[in-house]
């Protein structure tokens, strides 16, 4: 059984559809990769999947358990966590207070402090900002804000990862950086489903890819099989992908 | 008592254009600006008492009243715009921080304007007198005034919204209260659209004002009140929406005379809460509002 | 001797100081101090109470919210309906039940909902709670206001700051525990904040109800010093909008900001408004945009400023002992 499955997922506002009938999977293990043209509904999809917006129509299934009509809270204590395409950090604390909530509140049981502080400063030396600890958050590079985001993930103790253009800005070197991270947290058992623009990084890491265009999904495989799909490239290989907005 | 009810309830409709031009000065301040302009009912205070002034004074005709008044209202709230809220929102880190400052500096200026006016022209009570003969309409009585008044606010609201939907600087208006900085791409100069529209629903208030004082008595005090009606109205027909908010004056126009013709006229203001409480719990977003 | 090592090094222990200082001041106060400076003391601890249990909620979160007036005032009337009938600490106690429940009710309604519903909604609890009381007594109960029985200005002054102890302490452990950290991410990213496990709506709601707990404590405990009441005294808007001014002047990023806005204020607010109450309202009004203007930050923004300058001027000082 998968552990994250989307059958038939549609999200509309209005008359428009973000998302048209869209079916996933996503493996234990695995690190999906999810392109597109801007605009394609990958960051809606990722809305659906944490409930940041209700669906439309369909279901969304994880774990063998449907999410429809759960509050991203309830999703998040599941097992599921996720950063923002812009960083949604939270500008009025330090570093290690960002990462200490979702040490505190994200993961399934209730946790004592000393727990949580220790959760937290795991999860700062994990993605290597243990120096930046105190610092204001508000202070920090964006490569920096989005690095204590997925901190403030990993500290929630997801089994599934959903990381939104976590490349979006960074240099050539910075890029790489970022890759060993994502698979060094693929190595500690965390399945992870990515939302990328920078081609680099979904052919370094991605075991599969997805690709959606106007809401629906127009290509699934192997970064090969992507690669040398048609429409694929006609809708946005060929186009000027640059690495990142 | 319920044959009173066809007549309070056209009382009603009367005197919900009215509200409805309230709010939709309140509407735009806030769909627009981003502000919500608690100042908004001392600018009606504003309207009324100057047109009393110039009617007594000069002899100037109510009507007429706005001709002077509406500019001199305009300009006011078209600089508070222009440089307190402009200001405001310059110095804000995040959109709800400037809210939030621009909500307690509308409360400061709302003291401001009160007490002036008060210090200026006393609280004493100012009684209207014009239009007032009775008429029948239907077998019902009223007076001249209110259907007349309800036609200007009618011709008002109409022109408002044809102005907003049709016209280039309405679109401007619109395109800035979606998205102001795409607005700004395309040339639109935002900082003389946002001063305007503040302008203007200074502009809308005050005759809002005129229009009370040919009806009833006015003061100085009157402004607190009406910007609670104005808050009431805007939040009932979705804030940022004009034609909801003049629906919802209407609405809340008919509900005013009812309570007071039926039960308790105190009563008309715990009655508009509790009607808006049950309406949150099942409708967020008011009758024609966005999100 | 350098007075700033010698400040941070001991700083547990002068504040400790200066705390028992303030306990023996206020305890030690009426015995020397006029009936009418006692009651001017007690008016401070109150604004003290009112102005750090808004910025607790309002302060953290973000929803801005204009009750203050409406929880003070159930307070106040709770003491005055119940003034025969029940001791005072009782009525202390089911004063702050009622607002705890009126704040439960208005919150699960609103705090669902973007934030300027909330601040429009707890506007209008203010003036539903007006209106609503005239109706009362003008038509059901017959009568214009009520006459609170005077107790013991000293008694009304130890029995407030009780209060205030209460209500910093409370407020002080809530800030420092994992309930304090989850409302300022609330104010930080609310969004986030929900998708890191955190029930928003609920810890909200239950911390704008445990606020206005406080705030109904001291309108109980302050009426008998205003012998009179009417729902025009109770639920004056002044008593939502000064703790607003002196938590924003104060400075809300720390505890003790609202606290120096509040002593501030509450000083000038009692001595002045009595004479010329259209120029002190005038006045309220101009200080109010002053301060969301020039100080939006509040005195306590105003610290590390000070802070740096001063470290700047005592470097130029020691560089200009030690010589040419």
């Amino acid at each position: 059984m998968p552990i994250l499955e989307g059958q038939d997922v549609n999200k509309y506002f209005g008359g428009l559809a973000a998302v048209s009938h869209v079916d996933f999977h996503v493996e234990q293990g695995e690190i999906v990769g999810l392109i597109g043209p801007n605009g394609a509904g990958k960051t809606t999809l990722f809305n659906l999947i944490s409930a940041a917006l209700p669906i439309s129509s369909g279901e969304i299934i994880f774990k063998g358990q449907k999410l429809s009509g759960l509050k991203p809270n309830r999703i998040c204590r599941m097992g599921i966590a996720r950063t923002f395409q812009e960083t949604k950090v939270f500008a009025n604390m330090p570093v290690f207070q960002n990462v200490l909530v979702g040490a505190f509140f994200g993961s399934q049981d209730r946790v004592s402090t000393a727990d949580a502080a220790r959760e937290a400063s795991q999860a700062l030396e994990f993605v290597g900002l243990s120096a930046m600890s105190a610092t204001p958050i508000k202070d920090l590079t964006l490569e920096n804000q989005k690095r204590v985001e997925v901190a403030r993930a990993l500290a929630t103790k997801p089994e599934l990862l959903l990381l939104d253009e976590l490349m979006a800005g960074l240099t050539p070197t910075e890029v790489s950086e970022a890759m060993e991270l994502v698979r060094k947290i693929r190595d500690g058992g965390i399945t992870i489903f990515m939302v990328e623009h920078v081609m680099k990084a979904i052919m370094g890491i991605c075991g599969r890819v997805m690709a959606l265009h106007h809401g629906e999904k127009i290509a699934e495989g192997t970064c090969d099989e992507i690669s040398c799909n048609k429409t694929v490239i006609d809708v946005y290989l060929g186009e000027d992908t640059r690495a990142g907005s | 008592m319920v044959e009173r009810i066809p007549q309070l309830i056209i009382s009603g409709i009367f005197l919900g254009g009215v509200y409805g031009l309230l709010a939709m000065g309140l509407s735009l301040q806030y769909g627009v600006c981003r502000v919500l302009n608690i100042t908004h009912g001392e600018f009606v205070m504003l309207g009324a008492v100057l047109t009393y002034m110039f009617h007594i004074g000069f002899g100037v005709n109510p009507l007429l009243a706005p001709v002077i008044i509406g500019p001199l209202l305009f300009v006011i709230a078209f600089a508070l715009q222009a440089t307190l809220f402009r200001y405001l929102k310059a110095k804000a880190p995040a959109q709800p921080i400037f809210e939030g400052n621009a909500l307690l500096a509308a409360f400061g200026m709302l003291y401001i304007i009160s007490y002036i006016a008060r210090i200026t022209w006393s609280g004493r009570s100012f009684p209207s007198a014009y239009l007032s003969e009775k008429i029948t309409i239907l077998g019902m009585d009223f007076t001249l005034n209110q259907p007349i008044i309800f036609a200007i606010t009618l011709a008002l609201g109409i022109a408002v919204y044809l102005f907003l939907s049709r016209s280039r600087m309405g679109r401007a208006i619109r395109a800035t209260a979606e998205d102001p900085g795409t607005a700004g791409l395309m040339g639109v100069n935002t900082n003389m659209i946002l001063a305007f529209t503040f302008g203007l629903g200074a502009l809308l208030a005050g005759i809002a004002g005129t229009l009370i004082s040919i009806r009833t008595s006015v003061s100085t005090t009157i402004g607190f009140n009406n910007t609670v009606i104005a808050l009431v109205v805007i939040t009932l027909g979705g804030l940022g929406s004009v034609p909801g908010g003049f629906i919802a004056g209407i609405l809340i126009g008919v509900v005013s005379q009812l309570v007071a013709g039926l039960w308790e006229p105190i009563l008309t203001v715990p009655v508009y809460y509790a009607m808006l409480m049950i309406l949150l719990l099942v409708r967020p977003t008011g009758i024609l509002g966005k999100k | 001797m350098d007075i700033t090592r010698f400040i941070s090094t001991n700083r547990k222990l002068l504040l400790v100081g200066f705390l028992l200082l303030i306990l023996i001041f206020v305890a030690t106060f009426p015995l020397y101090a006029r009936q009418s400076q006692v009651r001017v003391l007690t008016v401070i601890l109150m604004y003290v109470v009112l102005t750090v249990s808004w910025a607790m909620f309002s302060g953290t979160t973000g929803y801005m919210s204009l009750a203050p007036a409406a929880f003070f005032g159930l307070g106040i009337y709770t003491m005055a309906l119940l003034q025969d009938t029940l001791p005072f600490p009782v009525i202390i106690v089911v004063g702050s039940l009622i607002c705890f429940v009126f704040a439960l009710l208005v919150g699960l309604v609103t705090l669902r909902l973007r934030g300027i519903y909330f601040t429009i909604f707890t506007f209008g609890l203010v003036i539903f709670l007006t209106e609503l009381v005239q109706y009362l007594e003008t038509r059901i109960w017959n009568r214009h206001g009520w006459d609170v029985t005077p107790i013991g200005n000293a008694t009304i002054l130890y029995t407030m700051f009780i209060v205030v102890v209460v209500t910093v302490l409370a407020i002080y452990f809530i800030r420092r525990s994992r309930y304090g950290l989850a409302l300022l991410s609330i104010g930080g990213n609310e969004e986030a904040a929900e998708h890191m496990g955190i029930n928003t709506t609920m810890t909200k709601v239950l911390y704008f109800a445990i606020s206005s707990m406080f705030m109904g404590a001291v309108g109980v405990v302050i009426a008998p010093n205003l012998i009179y009441v009417n729902a025009n005294i109770a639920f004056s808007l002044i008593w939502s909008f000064m703790p607003i001014l002196m938590a924003i002047f104060g400075g809300m990023s720390q505890l003790s900001g609202p606290i120096i806005g509040a002593v501030i204020f509450g000083y000038l607010e009692k001595t002045l408004r009595a004479q010329l109450f259209s120029y002190f309202m005038l006045g309220f009004g101009i200080i109010m945009v002053a301060v969301i203007v020039f100080l939006p930050t509040g005195i306590i923004g105003l610290v590390p400023m000070l802070r740096g300058k001063l470290g700047g001027l005592m470097a130029r000082l020691q560089k200009g002992e030690q010589g040419e």
